[in-house]
């Protein structure tokens, strides 16, 4: 009898096991990505958002297009990147690809990040989500996490669109190395509207109102992208040495200016992006005539290409990892009161 | 007697010099219904929030069903179904939509919350609404999904932060029943916090006065009254009409005077006050019927006797006028 029942028994375990996995609980952090990431592609200021880069994209890569017979020339060191061009080139009516991912990259990485928080709190939601039994930071990661999904989601495949209008364009296809170039491309850009995204959260964590978040970030896109360079140029005068100075004190200053721009995460990013997409840049400083004597003008391998702007990345990424932080310690530290 | 559940000791906290809540001290157990009644700014927010380990209390301790909310926030809010003030839901979902967010976040698989959260719409009156966004619903209706919101986790305490400002009486008056027949049928603890005496009263198995961060008197209303009213427990009020001695002659100055002194040696009483033909006698028992002798005796026209019990406004008033200076 008994045995009986131990064999009826006996299967019923493993059954079991089978059945909890099937019917796991997903953990809450997924939930919440998951929902971010649905309100995100949903929400209307993302359409318009991508409505605006996909117009702007086909307006460059058209423009590239047409003007690509006459960019290759011959005795040309990058003929072999031929490729490339297509992000890189313009005949000045608009401008090319990379320079409008460098524009509205930040205005995108706003855009995703302002109301991240504030609006939680103003719709009466943040308490009754921080009542739930989850760790106060996965709201705040998850927020972060699903706008980044969005954002890589988007930039590889517009990239990849790119490129596969222009291989249809051109007829002819990427080397490998262009397509690992254009890759680090995306994941450079993806980088850089990661720092804008943390800025705006970092933002929306401190502002109450989700419309003084949104100029908080706005005002810092605009005060780097334009006032930033006028105060280098200021400064630039002022501390200009003069016409009979060493050669060693102008390029000591021109290392300082170029300093300066580079606290703008723009510098960055146009720097980098630049050193990947045109591999014959080999330096991002002055150089003097004895280094460039004797060089030949040819492209960088990638790898070189990329121990190049690894200053530049890291820069980068430092300052999304800062932002982050901040926002953060902010958000752990505020209290969750009902609206 | 009942397990104690949630327990706070000497709780403190303070924002910078300003005490929000001072040394507090209060035990509720299972299955009561527990009113924290205050003005607006006394503390009862602040001390929920601790409660729930969305803030941290500066000294002293909380913890709900044995676990301590500083510490072990997650735990706490496993068991704790909170429905904060003027509760908010995502828009651009349906209720249910809402609902099993809630539910997912608790760890119940997506199957069983949605039969769940259907099951709850129609509990807390919302069945006709089921395909309707919340952004498009009323204050009471977002209300009761909120209620709703708090019980799909199947918590063993609610605590309610002014569940009922900005809705309508009749939805007030459906809503508390709700929650009492909720804490009746399934066992349910409750924090009921309110400034709103009324519906303290009418739901509420034990009452906290709360004042500047004290909790000043605690127990339910008729022990409240016997505290705070200990000498004149009962008031009866008393009017007369102007009309002495069964000749209708003119008042005399004497007559109302002589009323009150006769009214003053009655047994039980304490003490008589006259305003416009209205006295209010203050009596230690119920002593009504040999008023109402005296008074007839007397030849005053008795037009009406009214026993009147101290209830939550008048502790209130009471309380609040002695709580400036404290």
């Amino acid at each position: 009898m008994n045995d009986i029942q131990i064999q009826q028994h006996a299967p019923n375990p493993k059954k079991e096991h089978t059945r909890k996995r099937n019917n796991s609980v997903i953990h809450p952090f997924r939930i919440i990505v998951e929902k971010e990431v649905a309100d995100l592609v949903g929400s209307w200021r993302f359409k318009i958002l991508i409505g605006i880069i996909i117009l702007t994209c086909a307006g460059s890569l058209y423009t590239a297009l047409t003007n690509i017979g006459s960019a290759v020339k011959a005795n040309d060191p990058e003929g072999a990147f031929f490729f490339l061009k297509l992000f890189t080139i313009s005949d000045g009516t608009l401008p090319p690809f990379i320079v409008f991912i460098s524009f509205l990259g930040p205005l995108l990485g706003i855009s995703l990040g302002f109301d991240a928080i504030n609006s939680e709190q103003n719709k009466g939601t943040l308490s009754r989500i921080m009542s739930q039994p989850i760790h106060r930071d996965y709201l705040l990661n998850a927020k972060f996490a699903a706008a980044l999904i969005v954002i890589s989601v988007m930039f590889f495949s517009l990239g990849f669109l790119v490129m596969g209008i222009g291989l249809l364009a051109i007829g002819i296809p990427p080397s490998p190395e262009e397509f690992l170039r254009i890759i680090s491309f995306i994941l450079l850009g993806i980088f850089y509207v990661a720092f804008w995204l943390n800025l705006s959260i970092l933002f929306s964590v401190r502002f109450s109102q989700a419309a003084t978040s949104a100029l908080a970030g706005i005002s810092v896109w605009l005060f780097f992208s334009v006032f930033y360079t006028m105060i280098v140029n200021l400064v630039d005068k002022a501390t200009m040495p003069s016409q009979m100075a060493p050669a060693a004190s102008v390029i000591g200053h021109q290392k300082f200016v170029l300093n300066l721009l580079r606290v703008s995460p723009s510098q960055l990013f146009s720097e980098a992006t630049t050193t990947l997409l045109v591999p014959s840049v080999r330096s991002l400083g002055p150089l003097t005539i004895q280094q460039v004597h004797g060089t030949i003008p040819s492209p960088l391998p990638l790898g070189q290409s990329i121990l190049l702007v690894w200053p530049q990345l890291t820069g980068l990424i430092a300052a999304t990892v800062l932002c982050f932080a901040l926002s953060y310690v902010f958000f752990m530290k505020k209290e969750i009161r009902s609206r | 007697m009942n397990p104690i559940i949630i327990e706070l000791l000497d709780l403190t906290k303070k924002y910078g010099d300003y005490t929000a809540v001072n040394s507090l001290n209060l035990t509720i157990r299972k299955g009561e219904v527990f009113g924290l009644l205050g003005p607006n700014g006394a503390g009862k927010s602040t001390t929920i929030l601790m409660m729930l380990g969305l803030t941290e209390p500066t000294s002293g301790s909380v913890k709900v069903c044995n676990i301590d909310s500083t510490t072990n926030p997650i735990e706490v809010k496993r068991r704790v179904g909170y429905l904060p003030e003027d509760v908010g839901f995502y828009d651009d979902l349906t209720g249910i939509g809402n609902l099993v967010f809630t539910a997912r976040l608790n760890r119940i698989p997506e199957k069983e919350a949605k039969q769940k959260a259907e099951e709850l719409m129609v509990k807390v009156g919302l069945s006709d609404d089921l395909k309707k966004k919340t952004g498009k619903f009323s204050r009471g209706m977002r209300q009761r999904l909120g209620l709703a919101d708090v019980l799909i986790k199947n918590p063993e305490v609610i605590i309610l932060d002014e569940p009922t400002s900005g809705i309508d009486p009749k939805g007030v008056r459906e809503f508390l029943d709700l929650i009492v027949r909720l804490s009746r049928e399934e066992g349910i603890t409750v924090l009921f916090s309110s400034h709103n005496l009324h519906q303290v009263q009418q739901v509420c198995d034990r009452v906290g006065l709360f004042v500047k961060g004290k909790l000043i008197a605690e127990g339910n209303v008729r022990s409240l009254s016997q505290k705070l009213f200990s000498d004149e427990l009962f008031v009866i009020e008393a009017g007369i009409s102007p009309i002495w001695g069964e000749s209708g002659s003119a008042v005399t100055e004497s007559d109302p005077v002589v009323l009150q002194r006769t009214l003053e040696n009655v047994d039980g009483v304490k003490t008589v006050a006259v305003k416009n033909n209205c006295y209010h006698i203050g009596c230690t028992r119920d002593v009504t019927p040999e008023i109402a002798k005296v008074i007839v005796g007397s030849g005053a026209g008795l037009n009406y006797l009214h026993r009147k019990e101290y209830g939550l406004d008048d502790i209130y008033n009471r309380y609040f006028e002695g709580g400036e200076n404290l």
